[in-house]
């Protein structure tokens, strides 16, 4: 009965002669490995994207002035819709980290190399495409993060030449941060970005089933234009193996390891947000973005001001330019990463960039710790034994917010050095001059102290020492008072 | 049957339909593309400006710098909360004032005023500003952006309706003061 239903289908769709092709297609038997298996997880967390993405529409409002409430319904009211949330959330996460190591896979084991450099291109705009995503997706979360968040998309895109003012518009559907921006953002996430999604990942599949898997690499079997096609069709003959059921089932277990993981992530982390609600008259906030763009966010912080504007407008072309010219600069060659030393470095390299930025972004030690000033009290330890005007120094200190930028024993600001022993580094004059004129990037207090709060701050800073080591001091003042005293 | 340097009749026919449908294509780009465009057409020459009150000149004492809020002049029926609009008003003395946009010059967050020690300073990345909106340190190139201001019948008003950032009017409708005039 099955049998006759599935003939009469198949006599009308013929699909099922294709489909066996495809799916039994010989394979080099070497890369049924677990190294193989990001690039359908990745399709897979995809797929799990797309239909908790399509739940949550079924709620979600997206309209400014109701976006956030319904997010708040779906996390509150509506049976599991938290969990959908979360599902979402993590899945995303997921995604750009799985679509990064696929990325870094694929690289490393030179498959973007001839024939492959179209495949690779249109992997790097599915990282593109993923990326975007997640912005957008942030936006959709429609809170105070999303809202200072697409005030510095709108910053950075101001920033182009005589085109700036008019692509921020653009960009907000008018004038400020408000209805048609979410309206735009949603439209980009739910229809445009996953449109272009969809078609590119079904051109990127069929170019792998079209063009081959790509064989293991091993040290000193060279790409040649000439040769390559007919090496790879002697591999599969020779030491092939249909796809199914010889390697997919390590994608089978990968995909559904990976499913699970999103899962236990949502389960036990719950979904993200919403922060407080979107409104910018509410400015005690600390925007902050989702976690793949932390490393921008470092970024921004830590690049010379002058070297800012160049670094974000110029910085993608030239990333996305070497990205996609890659598989032309070396389509040939080697392939195995034990023979390429500079692409192993060269992914080490960004691997530690990238961490690194992200776990500074994690403490944020170039931003002001807007509380320490009343939340962080001076230790006690180093008020022992000191003289009024010391304390009083104490006092100015803590009252002009120095501790929002500098620290005393381990607690307020790292924006400023610590603190803990400025008096070995600096003598009474300099540590006057650097109060009052700033520099070095701290910012001068010459028009906010009197003088006797000033004499009464570098008393105080001038304790600052640690025990056995003397406060520095100008010798040739020494000398010079010295010399007057003995004169009188 | 044709050879290469004729045309058939189906052949012209084709290329013709091909020609038609680009000309209704073309057509049909126009009112589609001005409809893109029309968030940037409608701002040209300023027209998302206008003056806005913050409130009684009273309400600012003399030489402190304190937190307004405003309703953005151009709104659309969904913005819910997202047209208020805060701003920082420092009444420098009698009717002189400076009124600075809370986004921060460098990427927009929201800069907050510490009156203790007299600085603006922004949570994101560290910038600092001076009293009167100038850079003081961290990333930021320029000072804050202010709007420009009247005291009209003793309301405080300002020129108001972009989101302040580089590429906008509020950049450049009140000139830049030179970052040592603290």
């Amino acid at each position: 009965m099955i049998t006759h239903l599935g003939a009469w289908f198949d006599r009308r769709l013929q699909l099922a002669a294709p489909i066996r092709e495809a799916a039994e297609h010989p394979v080099p038997r070497n890369t049924a490995s677990w190294l193989y298996v990001f690039g359908s997880a990745a399709l897979v967390v995809f797929l799990l994207q797309l239909v908790t993405g399509i739940l949550l529409a079924l709620i979600y409002v997206p309209s400014a002035s109701e976006a956030w409430s319904s997010l708040q319904a779906l996390n509150h009211d509506v049976t599991l819709g938290w969990f959908i949330r979360a599902l979402h959330g993590w899945g995303s996460n997921f995604m750009v980290a799985i679509v990064l190591i696929h990325m870094v896979q694929v690289f490393l084991f030179g498959a973007y190399k001839f024939p492959r450099e179209l495949t690779w291109i249109v992997g790097v705009f599915l990282l593109l495409m993923t990326l975007g995503m997640a912005f957008t997706g942030q936006v959709l979360r429609f809170d105070q993060d999303a809202y200072w968040g697409l005030g510095i998309g709108a910053s950075i895109a101001s920033r182009v030449p005589i085109l700036g003012g008019s692509i921020v518009k653009m960009m907000l559907g008018g004038p400020i941060i408000a209805g048609a921006t979410l309206s735009r953002f949603f439209a980009l996430h739910v229809f445009v970005i996953p449109g272009t999604l969809i078609g590119l990942v079904g051109l990127h599949l069929l170019m792998v089933l079209k063009l081959g898997i790509n064989e293991w690499p091993m040290p000193g079997r060279l790409v040649k234009r000439a040769s390559y096609a007919n090496e790879y069709h002697e591999l599969t003959k020779n030491d092939g193996a249909p796809f199914v059921p010889y390697a997919v089932w390590k994608d089978l277990f990968f995909a559904a390891f990976i499913l699970l993981a999103v899962a236990a992530c949502a389960l036990y982390f719950g979904p993200f947000g919403p922060t407080g609600r979107p409104d910018p008259t509410i400015i005690q906030t600390v925007p902050k973005p989702d976690y793949f763009f932390l490393w921008l966010y470092a970024l921004l912080s830590l690049l010379p001001p002058s070297m800012e504007t160049p670094a974000l407008l110029i910085g993608p072309v030239i990333a996305i330019g070497v990205l996609v010219l890659l598989p032309f600069l070396s389509g040939e060659g080697e392939k195995s990463w034990r023979r390429r030393p500079i692409a192993v470095l060269t992914v080490l390299l960004i691997a530690i960039i990238l961490g690194t930025f992200t776990h500074l972004a994690g403490f944020t030690p170039w931003s002001p710790h807007m509380n320490a000033w009343s939340g962080d009290p001076v230790p006690e330890k180093v008020l022992h034994g000191t003289t009024a005007l010391q304390r009083q120094g104490a006092l100015v200190f803590q009252a002009k917010q120095c501790r929002n930028c500098h620290s005393i024993g381990e607690s307020g600001g790292q924006r400023g050095p610590t603190l803990d022993g400025v008096a070995v580094r600096l003598t009474e004059d300099q540590l006057i001059r650097q109060v009052i004129q700033g520099g070095g990037n701290m910012p001068a207090y010459g028009n906010n102290l009197s003088p006797a709060e000033t004499t009464a701050l570098v008393a105080f800073l001038e304790t600052l020492h640690p025990a056995g080591q003397t406060p520095a001091h100008n010798a040739a003042i020494g000398e010079a008072r010295e010399k007057s005293a003995s004169s009188q | 049957m044709s050879n290469e340097n004729t045309i058939s009749r189906r052949g012209l026919f084709m290329k013709m339909g091909i020609l038609f449908n680009g000309l209704v294509a073309a057509a049909l780009a126009v009112p589609v593309v001005r409809f893109l465009l029309s968030s940037i057409t409608r701002g040209r020459a300023n027209a998302y400006l206008s003056w806005v009150s913050l409130g009684s000149v009273s309400e600012f004492p003399e030489g402190e710098t304190r937190l307004a809020t405003f309703r953005n002049p151009y709104v659309t029926p969904t913005d819910g909360t997202t047209v208020g609009t805060a701003c920082w008003v420092r009444r420098v003395a009698g009717e002189q004032f400076q009124v600075f946009a809370v986004n921060c010059a460098h990427l927009g967050c929201p800069v907050r005023w510490f009156p203790q020690s007299g600085l603006f300073m922004c949570p994101c990345h560290g910038g600092a500003y001076y009293r009167d909106g100038s850079r003081a340190s961290g990333p930021p190139e320029r000072g804050l952006f202010e709007y420009p201001y009247k005291v009209e019948n003793g309301l405080v008003t300002i020129q108001a309706g972009e989101l302040p950032t580089p590429g906008s009017p509020t950049a450049s409708l009140v000139g830049k003061k030179p970052p040592c005039a603290a």
